[in-house]
């Protein structure tokens, strides 16, 4: 019996993506048709009851930062679709955007007609040059189709959806700096209150919400928000996009229903990961991009779902899946995540600034074989300091990796320091630079 | 089409093709660069941008030096952008960067001595499940051995004469 389920990307690959005809046909735009005749609070509870996380990484409740929204007086009032997707392992948002871009201007348009906001944007990021082109091309047709723009279906109602592009800054997939961004400036976050939703987008009321969970709210109308609910589990309802790479079989995005299938599942099962090629074991996992925790073969038997990740220390995050053999080194990997960290980190504060570098360095004296007992301490203050007085989540997360390795994994942190990380010893890594 | 720099009137078509204000700066910018052979921004380009977007110039630099896909200083014609995030680490990035290096005959971060190709680094493209990838213009090329990289190459330096 098969464990995935075709929800959001039950269009993908059998519509024209940007037709508007082809979408219809499969059942698009009829939410926007109910929505519309909705009272803006009732389409709030729908999505309440859905029990929507956010689809991008942090996964706070939909629903809750839509009642927050409503609540706030103030216009105009913006909806931002984030589709900056700069979490590396994550490529979930580009499958939505090339082959079902309507759904999530659909979704848009439902957050428009609630807040009675008439300018939406969506921020896809520089590198995805040819979706933006791909995405303009859907938002004409839905203009010319009624759909989109002036007196939508006849409605009276208008809603304008404006594409930005990124430039190559994962900071800019913070929401607050995604804003400063669409701003003509740098993307380097805000500090919060005020949160997004008083002062957003030139300081108006905001919504900011990931591809994935514009493309949800579609689903949720067209099914109501409980029976989407029933799809995931009780405190997380609905689907998740999960993308595969790295050591695995088969890698590319799957889309299962949230705790319907186990991380061994994902891994192993032929519909999905496949197992570890070339002979291999499996040495770890890494979940939700690079800011979230690794995984061990310990772990793999615990249901894909919020609740139950969070009670053996990982998460869901984006949905990605970077999966990790036994030819690859732990202390190496880390200091590859290090890496990304020092180099994305917008610079503005302290914590994350210059708590990357340390870390980032303390990482090479292990890979090395020049760390010692004292470096522990060190890499623990460190990861303290930064997740409680880091700026943003960047700096705040940067150490979750890390930190799932230094409870899990200590004895490979000592190897280094004895000298006898068998993965090193193998590929000579000892006092090789490795630069490349 | 590609030209060594571009020219004021140029420059102004690209803001009003782009949207002509604010909220498309970074496409303007992206754009600019783009018809520029030498991939990148100058100051007399900035300086038009700045004046007809009314942004102060040292603020337009800070953009220019923030965001990664944007140049300040003349690359080759074509920049081969090699991701060394983990998950094309993990697919043994570093083979082909090895490769590269030895191909062209030179380190990131510099151009070849013809000005054809420049090597670098970038970060995540999304395209992880077939990594290890690598960037030329718009296009992203994955699945990559030693033959398909001369084979691109190759076709480029066809293309170039």
């Amino acid at each position: 019996m098969s464990k995935t389920m075709q929800l959001l990307t039950a269009r993908c690959g059998k519509i024209r993506p940007d037709s508007v005809a082809d979408y219809i046909a499969h059942g698009g735009f009829s939410a926007l048709k109910k929505a519309m005749n909705m009272d803006p609070m009732e389409i709030i509870h729908e999505v309440i009851d859905a029990k929507l996380l956010g689809r991008g990484g942090a996964s706070y409740p939909a629903g809750k930062k839509w009642k927050q929204l409503y609540e706030i007086e103030g216009t105009p009032k913006y909806i931002v679709c984030n589709a900056d997707e700069g979490e590396p392992g994550t490529f979930k948002d580009k499958v939505l955007l090339e082959k079902d871009p309507l759904s999530i201007l659909e979704g848009m348009a439902i957050a428009g007609y609630v807040f009675q906001s008439h300018d939406g944007y969506i921020y896809i990021r520089g590198e995805y040059r040819e979706i933006q082109k791909l995405f303009q091309a859907a938002i004409d047709s839905a203009v010319r189709a009624n759909y989109l723009g002036k007196d939508i279906m006849g409605s009276g109602f208008e809603f304008n959806v404006h594409i930005v592009s990124g430039a190559g800054a994962y900071i800019c997939g913070e929401n607050s700096g995604l804003l400063n961004s669409i701003e003509a400036q740098t993307g380097r976050p805000r500090v919060k209150p005020p949160h997004l939703a008083e002062v957003g987008l030139y300081s108006k009321p905001t919504l900011v919400n990931n591809v994935e969970s514009f493309a949800c709210v579609p689903q949720i109308l067209n099914m109501g928000g409980k029976a989407f609910q029933e799809l995931g589990v009780e405190d997380s309802g609905g689907t998740k996009l999960i993308c595969l790479s790295g050591n695995v079989n088969h890698r590319g995005t799957f889309e299962v229903p949230i705790g319907g299938v186990t991380l061994r599942d994902i891994i192993f099962d032929p519909e999905f990961g496949g197992g570890i090629p070339d002979g291999k074991e499996l040495k770890a996992y890494h979940l939700g991009g690079q800011s979230g925790p690794i995984g061990f073969p310990e772990q793999l038997d615990t249901r894909y779902d919020h609740t139950s990740l969070k009670k053996q220390g990982l998460s869901i995050g984006s949905g990605a899946v970077v999966v990790l053999d036994d030819t690859v080194c732990i202390i190496d990997y880390l200091k590859k995540v290090s890496e990304f960290f020092l180099h994305e980190s917008c610079g503005k504060c302290v914590p994350c600034r210059e708590g990357n570098r340390q870390l980032y360095m303390i990482l090479h004296k292990f890979a090395n074989g020049l760390a010692t007992e004292k470096d522990f301490e060190r890499m623990e203050r460190l990861s303290f300091t930064m997740a409680t007085a880091s700026s943003c989540g960047l700096g705040q997360s940067a150490t979750a990796a890390l930190d799932s390795c230094l409870l899990h994994r200590r004895e490979e942190f000592q190897a280094h320091i004895d000298g006898i990380c068998p993965v090193c010893l193998n590929s000579r890594k000892y006092g090789d630079q490795y630069a490349y | 089409m590609a030209t060594e720099t571009l020219s004021r009137e140029r420059v102004l078509e690209i803001i009003e093709e782009c949207g002509g204000d604010k909220e498309h700066l970074l496409s303007i910018l992206i754009e600019i660069q783009r018809e520029c052979r030498r991939n990148y921004i100058n100051e007399a380009s900035a300086r038009v941008v700045a004046e007809k977007l009314d942004i102060p110039l040292v603020k337009l630099y800070d953009i220019l030096t923030f965001y990664a896909m944007l140049e300040t200083k003349p690359r080759g014609r074509y920049i081969i952008e090699v991701c060394n995030n983990a998950p094309c680490y993990v697919s043994k990035s570093h083979v082909m960067a090895k490769f590269l290096r030895k191909e062209l005959g030179i380190n990131f971060g510099e151009t070849t001595p013809d000005g054809l190709f420049s090597l670098q680094y970038m970060p995540c493209v999304g395209a992880c499940n077939i990594g290890p990838v690598i960037k030329i213009g718009d296009k992203v090329y994955g699945n990559l051995n030693e033959d398909r990289i001369r084979k691109i190459l190759n076709e480029l330096r066809e293309n170039a004469q």
